[in-house]
């Protein structure tokens, strides 16, 4: 499992609208979907994932519906409301923020200060 | 909308479970199904796939968790949850749940009742405008009266009042068309309307303005309720004539249906002008200064900035200047402020209702400690189920929660059914008519402020015990219990469980002696000794002003009336008392006396203040009042004659020294003229049951002819028949005469009424205390016994005997109950001084009291002992020892 980064606090509500973002997903697809955009660089527990979605639609972020996969099993199905829209781009606008100030932060030089 | 949404989805989520669960249960096994599909693809066979996939997918029942709390991760929906797992525990231990539950609703339901009535009678202000400022001068300590000069005087000479109006109980015979029937209204001054600034709801109410002298104003007023029922809700009844006492009155309106006149537990049917009172009464008290029957209460709002205090002072000043002006008439005693609505009632009322909310916040905190040391017992029962819950990870404030929770529901369903009960009860006491004939009831249908006192106090109790156990689980050590076993502790310790049943038997000592005592006195007080016998005896209430009589005409009426009844067959005797008997609806008339040789008689001077009774001849015979000494009236006793008086031995006692003293000598009476004092007659009750020995005077009616008055008939016959007899003759002397019969004992139960009330309530409470008591002790004593089988039954198997198990056993429980029981008594029988005030001969040194007490206690005990001990005997030492 080497190569692979725990997350961040947090960060998982984040990654599960972004992934649900670029389209409806049932639970173990945005799953995959946060493997594959990603790059498998993250660790989750699957079971982890659920109460998270479930915590994301109390908050009116996403809405849920029972539907039809692809393999043709039952599986409910979640999609970004206009809200949950909205909070994925401040969060990523507030995540890239503190992303380039820890990065700068960490690659400062001695000389530099 | 959302609000009620979101109930909605609460509701389905406690109720419909499933339904949600099931849901969640769907999706994580869609997930994990998905994952096997891939899984499978990659070449796994299916089983394998499927057991992979649940291993990738980690702690289901903690992600399952994990997600109910997301679903619902707020406290309503967590207090929830937590309120299901408690109902499944107590379904399974229902004999704990059902004592738990009723014995809460028992007293909850005895406070709610409590707080009903006083929220009804104390709490809760008149039904008119800015009530809180509607304030009545008390005239000295006896109840308002005063006379209607004094009343005029004190409203146009004050400065604290805005205006001062007054009100007098006027007993009338109405005729609406029909046969004529006895109404009880008020006779208002005038202003009384303006003053309460109430308006009506049909017609007009009279003013100020139509007061032009005696009778100038034959005007009346309906209250809604007697419109409602006599008149159907008639809206044409504005301007209708009706016969009050055979005089035309107009009827020009009809008062709010909220309205009922300025006394809380009367209802009025009528209002009708003071000025007009001659008409109802058949004499004139519109001018007699010295009488203090003519107004009952006056009362007005304060001016803005003016003070109580100074409102009282104020007040005393006019009473000062009345008492120079009209030194023969006027005594001045100082007067108070009291809130307008209970008189002077509120102050006993409200003694006794204080004294009733005591008892029962003790019997609250009885039922307190009695399910504090349940759920104690419960907890320690339990010990291995917590231990071995913590033992598994559970945290304690999980648990706590857990306990709380249990205690909170059985509070609050206990609370729930208290409540029920005690709106039903005074619903059906808002409606009790506790005198007959007589418009009094209690206005204690509860309202929302009952509600909410019986739901915190619900609550409150809830905390209270349920706080008992939280100590034992903070120390639970599951390593040792799981370890040793619940025997544990030996408990020689005086533990908080002790001390709470010590607290509750004490209390039910108190009630059980405080009721005795009550019982015992007011069994006593029904035969005791009134100077009258009022078995076998008819009373017959008729004013003649009624029908139209006045003058010369009421006495010879009043003698014709009297050899009438004494022709009924059966009838031993018959009398005549003018105004009320003694010791009927607390009436009672008080005259000054003078020594023979004082010259200035004025009210200040008086040597004595007797009760006063104009009787007739037969009146002694009829109502079995000894003659000490002397004799009694005659008819000779008239107009013409000179002025003879009977007295009491109190009166002789304390006026000439003694009975045989008295008889031959004289004394004077307030119009300076001088008495002769011809009989002496036994003491009596005149009335109050409990007032202290008082002097009396009786006079010949014929000497000082009122139109009401009460016909005293003494007959061994059955009281229906005679009743009946007597009514129609005096239907056959006059048709149109309205009267009222009842037997002397029933009317003694307006003067019992506060003993009856009391005895009945300390009767109540005293039984519930008991009830709480037995379920207390037996809880404590089937705990001991159930913790210490395993010790018993090795005694037995060593040898002991009954008498040893037993003591081995119950030892503990009943030196608690001896400890308690004793501290019981003496704050009893401290607690009963009080009592004495309101119930005749109440007193606690009696010998039965105190066997009573001691036999009830051990009944108590004896009763909430009987299955642990069985229970203890019959410890089978072979199969105890080889189960444990």
């Amino acid at each position: 499992m080497s190569g692979q980064a725990q997350l961040l606090p947090g960060t998982l509500d984040l990654l599960i609208l972004k992934a649900v973002s670029l389209g409806p997903l049932h639970g173990y697809g945005v799953l995959l979907r946060i493997g594959q955009i990603s790059e498998r660089a993250l660790l989750i527990e699957q079971g982890a994932l659920y109460p998270a979605l479930f915590r994301l639609v109390r908050q009116g972020l996403l809405e849920a519906t029972w539907g039809t996969s692809e393999n043709n099993r039952r599986a409910k199905f979640y999609e970004l409301t206009s809200t949950g829209r909205k909070r994925l781009r401040e969060e990523t606008a507030g995540w890239n923020r503190l992303a380039a100030a820890m990065g700068s932060a960490l690659a400062a030089e001695p000389e530099e200060i | 909308m959302r609000l009620l949404a979101y109930f909605r989805s609460l509701a389905a989520r406690f109720f419909h479970r499933s339904q949600v669960e099931e849901d969640l249960e769907e999706e994580l096994l869609s997930h994990t199904q998905h994952r096997a599909d891939d899984l499978e693809r990659s070449g796994l066979d299916r089983a394998a796939a499927e057991r992979r996939a649940r291993i990738e997918f980690g702690g289901h029942e903690r992600y399952k968790e994990e997600s109910r709390e997301a679903l619902g991760g707020i406290l309503v929906e967590t207090l929830l949850q937590d309120a299901r797992f408690s109902l499944r525990v107590l379904r399974k231990s229902p004999g704990f749940a059902i004592v738990a539950l009723l014995t809460l609703a028992l007293a909850i339901g005895a406070n709610a009742v409590v707080f009903g009535v006083m929220n009804g009678l104390i709490l809760r202000p008149l039904n008119v405008p800015q009530a809180e400022n509607l304030w009545a001068p008390m005239y000295g300590e006896n109840p308002a009266w005063r006379s209607y000069p004094n009343y005029l005087d004190l409203r146009d000479r004050n400065r604290s009042f805005e205006d001062l109006a007054a009100f007098q109980f006027a007993f009338v015979g109405l005729n609406t068309g029909k046969d004529p029937s006895l109404a009880t209204g008020f006779a208002t001054t005038g202003n009384y309307f303006d003053v309460l600034r109430v308006q009506p709801h049909l017609g007009r109410f009279f003013h100020r303005s139509d007061e032009r002298g005696p009778n100038s104003a034959p005007y009346i007023v309906l209250s809604y309720a007697y419109w409602h029922r006599h008149f159907l809700d008639d809206q044409s009844v504005v301007g209708r004539i009706i016969q009050v006492n055979k005089h035309p009155f107009t009827i020009i309106g009809v008062a709010q249906p909220g309205f009922q006149g300025t006394l809380l537990f009367v209802s009025p049917d009528f209002f009708m002008p003071i000025v007009n009172q001659e008409q109802t009464d058949g004499e004139s008290l519109l001018t007699a200064r010295g009488s203090t029957d003519g107004v009952f209460e006056a009362f007005g709002h304060l001016k803005p900035g003016v003070t109580p205090a100074q409102a009282v002072a104020d007040v005393n000043a006019v009473g000062t200047y009345l008492e120079k002006t009209y030194p023969k008439e006027v005594g001045h005693k100082t007067s108070s402020l009291v809130r307008e609505g209970l008189a002077s009632f509120g102050k006993p009322a409200r003694a006794f209702v204080a004294g009733l909310m005591l008892l029962a916040g003790l019997i609250l905190l009885a039922a307190c400690a009695n399910l504090g040391s349940l759920f104690g017992a419960r907890a320690a029962d339990r010990s291995r189920e917590v231990a071995l819950r913590l033992a598994l990870g559970s945290s304690r404030s999980r648990i706590l929660r857990g306990l709380f929770t249990e205690a909170v529901l059985i509070s609050l369903a206990g609370g729930a059914a208290g409540l029920l009960a005690s709106i039903v009860l005074l619903r059906r006491l808002s409606l009790w008519q506790p005198f007959p004939g007589a418009p009094i009831h209690l206005p204690v249908s509860p309202d929302a402020n009952v509600y909410v006192v019986a739901l915190v106090l619900a609550l409150l109790s809830g905390f209270l015990f349920g706080i008992v156990p939280v100590r034992q689980v903070l120390r639970t050590d599951p390593y040792q219990i799981v370890k040793a076993g619940s025997a544990g502790r030996a408990g020689r310790r005086v533990t908080v469980r002790d001390v709470l049943l010590v607290v509750q038997i004490a209390i039910c000592g108190v009630l059980v002696t405080s009721s005795l005592v009550a019982v015992v006195g007011l069994k006593r007080s029904l035969h005791g000794n009134f100077g009258f016998e009022p078995r076998n005896t008819m009373l017959a209430g008729v004013n003649l002003a009624m029908a139209g009589y006045r003058g010369d005409s009421v006495p010879d009426m009043q003698k014709r009336m009297l050899h009438a009844m004494e022709t009924i067959p059966g009838v031993d005797s018959a009398g005549l008392v003018n105004g009320y008997p003694p010791l009927v609806y607390t009436a009672g008339t008080k005259a000054s006396v003078f020594k023979e040789e004082i010259g200035d008689l004025k009210p200040l001077n008086a040597t004595l203040n007797p009760f006063r009774y104009d009787v007739s001849p037969g009146y002694f015979r009829a109502a079995q009042t000894a003659l000490l000494a002397g004799r009694s009236f005659s008819w000779h006793d008239d107009k013409n004659a000179a002025r003879v008086a009977v007295v009491n031995r109190d009166f002789a006692r304390k006026m000439f020294g003694s009975v045989t003293n008295a008889v031959g000598r004289y004394y004077k009476i307030l119009d300076g003229s001088r008495v002769l004092v011809v009989g002496v007659v036994e003491d009596g009750k005149y009335q109050l049951l409990t007032e202290d020995q008082q002097p009396a005077m009786f006079l010949p009616f014929v000497q000082s002819p009122s139109s009401a008055a009460y016909l005293v008939v003494r007959s061994t016959g059955d009281p229906q028949q005679v009743a009946a007899a007597m009514r129609s003759k005096l239907h056959a002397l006059d048709e149109g005469l309205p009267v009222d019969t009842q037997t002397w004992n029933s009317l003694l139960t307006v003067v019992q009424f506060p003993a009856r009330v009391a005895t009945m309530a300390l009767g109540v409470l005293g039984t519930m205390g008991a009830m709480l008591s037995i379920t207390g002790i037996f809880g404590m004593a089937a705990y001991a016994v159930s913790r210490r089988l395993k010790e018993l039954g090795i005694r037995m198997a060593l040898g002991a005997q009954r008498k040893q198990v037993l003591q081995a056993a119950l030892g503990r429980a009943f030196k608690l109950l001896a400890f308690g029981s004793a501290a019981g008594l003496i704050l009893g029988i401290l607690a009963s001084r009080v009592l004495a005030s309101i119930v005749y001969q109440a007193t606690p040194r009696d010998p039965l009291v105190l066997t009573g007490v001691v036999l009830a206690m051990a009944l108590v005990g004896l009763l909430a002992t009987w299955i642990p001990a069985q229970r203890a005997l019959s410890v089978n030492p072979l199969i105890l020892l080889r189960e444990e």
